[in-house]
């Protein structure tokens, strides 16, 4: 069967960020920028599919600048077949990706659709859940396990008292939790095949979708900064102090 | 101006996460409405009419809203909240599940995990980890929201006396079951709502280490945490995964043992009112947000504390 897996340009996350100073958001000039780590767990998850025999092709599509061919060759040199990079300069909400990912699922119809559950960057958890909304597809969001059988996948999601498990019918969306799998890394023989598969763009407008948002970024600040406190010299003082100074036990 | 708050909830009991939901609508301003979507949920739309501020719940019980099924409890949203200026819902797995299907259907941008209202259309909400802070406005008809619950201090949860109405509104997509779950029991308080925390990390050196962080737990009644190395090393579930990517706390007291201090760990617990770091290495990065720090090995200093707390 033929996997969709998306995946997103962000800030690599060593980077500690800084906010520009005329809060217009945060300086990425000559930052590192890497595969967001929930999207390599999710190109990783395809890709062990493909080596059990359950994925027959797996294309991964990126949403964002040209410089985000390197993310996708990193993704082709893991494993996927071909590359499709929607090309779009702006910064888009997960709306707008959501509806251009719908526009690609339709017209490459794959059975399972793959994405990280959230975005380094702009830590947003929606696209996979709207992707599933507007597909109409059943969606198994924060996965932990994945396993196909016939027309159906059985998802184990992590929530908040311990871990739930659904099963959908395909086609279908998963989005990628950290204890789903612990991603490759791509060999260098691979590296270079990667460069010779195929890699197309299109635009937004080649798909006609409206990236148009309701939401508007008014300012980015710098969050309040937390002062270190003290260093206590023993296990006495430190109970003394919650106790008397802090009061909270 | 009718806010629609989505009822956090297990069919038995009303989780508290709505209660600082309810809060974040109050401060939004307008009428309250709360939504409890599930089958044989009574007790909990008894507890969501007492709720203070609450001036209406809409019960919707059917077979189909049993397990908060995205598929199925989405477009009841949808269509219930067309009426409304704001759909707003906890930042919980549930709410983070099935709200931006909801902001989807109805074709607008989510705002996710607010964690102050400026004005009606304006919020804040972290970004990259917490390390920034934007300030987003929508104009979208309806505010599709899931608030933080560290960011608003709860409502009461008595006082109140809204009407209870029930909802007829069938949703069934047929394309997703509920096959099992396998919860956590604990005697001890969860993790979102305790008063103190106590969190090991990778210098737990392993699961058994942690009873010692049971025993100071439960002598102050404490609820129980881990760091993501703690988690992905085996030693604890990852239910209690405090940091940007679990569950995200902020307690009077959090007293972080043998963690490091990664920037994704900071995110979930740096606004708690106190933070406590034990750890042998004085170049921790924790120590930079710990009002009070220990250099001392933990093995020798938590059941210290223990006897002495």
């Amino acid at each position: 069967m033929k996997m969709l897996v998306a995946v997103k340009r962000v800030v690599d996350y060593n980077v500690k960020v800084r906010v520009k100073a005329d809060n217009s958001g945060v300086d990425l000039a000559n930052v590192k920028m890497s595969m967001n780590p929930f999207c390599e767990i999710a190109v990783e998850e395809a890709v062990r599919l493909k080596e059990k025999g359950v994925a027959t092709e797996i294309v991964v599509v990126s949403i964002g600048p040209s410089t985000a061919q390197e993310q996708l060759r990193t993704a082709l040199a893991l494993g996927a077949d071909r590359a499709i990079l929607v090309e779009s300069a702006e910064d888009l909400t997960s709306l707008a990706v959501a509806k251009l990912l719908k526009a690609v699922v339709d017209k490459e119809q794959p059975q399972l659709v793959i994405l990280g559950k959230q975005a380094i960057d702009s830590d947003n958890n929606q696209t996979g859940q709207m992707l599933a909304a507007l597909s109409g597809y059943g969606q198994g969001t924060f996965a932990s396990k994945v396993e196909i059988s016939g027309d159906s996948v059985a998802v184990t999601r992590e929530v908040d008292g311990g871990a739930q498990t659904v099963s959908l019918k395909l086609p279908a969306i998963v989005t990628t939790d950290l204890r789903l799998n612990e991603p490759r890394y791509a060999s260098l023989p691979n590296i270079m095949k990667a460069k010779k598969k195929p890699l197309d763009v299109l635009t937004a407008d080649a798909l006609g979708v409206s990236t148009a948002s309701t939401n508007k970024t008014v300012k980015v600040e710098a969050p309040a900064a937390r002062s270190a406190g003290i260093k206590v010299k023993s296990v006495a003082e430190l109970v003394e102090k919650l106790k008397n100074e802090a009061k909270v036990i | 101006m009718t806010i629609l708050v989505i009822a956090e909830h297990d069919n038995k009991v009303l989780a508290p996460a709505t209660l600082n939901t309810v809060a974040a609508a109050a401060k939004i301003g307008g009428d309250i409405h709360v939504l409890v979507a599930g089958q044989g949920a009574g007790a909990v739309a008894e507890a969501a009419a007492k709720i203070a501020g609450v001036a209406k719940v809409l019960v919707a019980d059917n077979a189909a809203y049993a397990h908060q099924l995205p598929e199925n409890v989405a477009p009841l949203m949808a269509e219930l909240g067309a009426g409304y200026s704001h759909i707003l819902a906890a930042a919980t797995s549930n709410g983070k599940n099935i709200l931006p299907r909801v902001a989807a259907q109805l074709d607008v941008d989510q705002i996710s995990e607010i964690i102050s209202v400026e004005s009606a259309d304006t919020f804040k909400r972290p970004i990259y980890a917490g390390n920034a802070i934007a300030t987003v406005q929508s104009n979208a008809a309806i505010k599709v929201i899931t608030v933080r619950a560290t960011g608003f201090d709860p409502v009461a949860a008595e006082g109140g006396s809204a009407a209870v109405e029930a909802v007829a509104a069938a949703h069934n997509a047929g394309t997703s079951s509920f096959v099992g779950e396998e919860l956590a029991k604990s005697d001890r308080p969860e993790l979102t709502a305790a008063k103190i925390v106590v969190s090991g990390g990778r210098g737990m050196q392993n699961g058994d280490n942690f009873k010692h962080l049971y025993a100071l737990a439960d002598k102050l009644g404490a609820a129980v945490g881990a760091s993501r190395a703690a988690v992905d090393a085996g030693f604890v579930p990852n239910d209690m995964q405090v940091g940007q990517t679990g569950k995200i706390v902020a307690p009077q007291l959090y007293i972080a043992v043998g963690i490091s201090g990664a920037i994704q760990h900071l995110a979930g617990m740096k606004d708690s009112k106190v933070i406590v770091a034990i750890n042998k290495d004085e170049e921790a990065p924790i120590f930079q947000v710990a009002d009070y720090g220990l250099v001392a090995d933990l093995f020798e200093a938590i059941p210290e504390m223990a006897t002495l707390a």
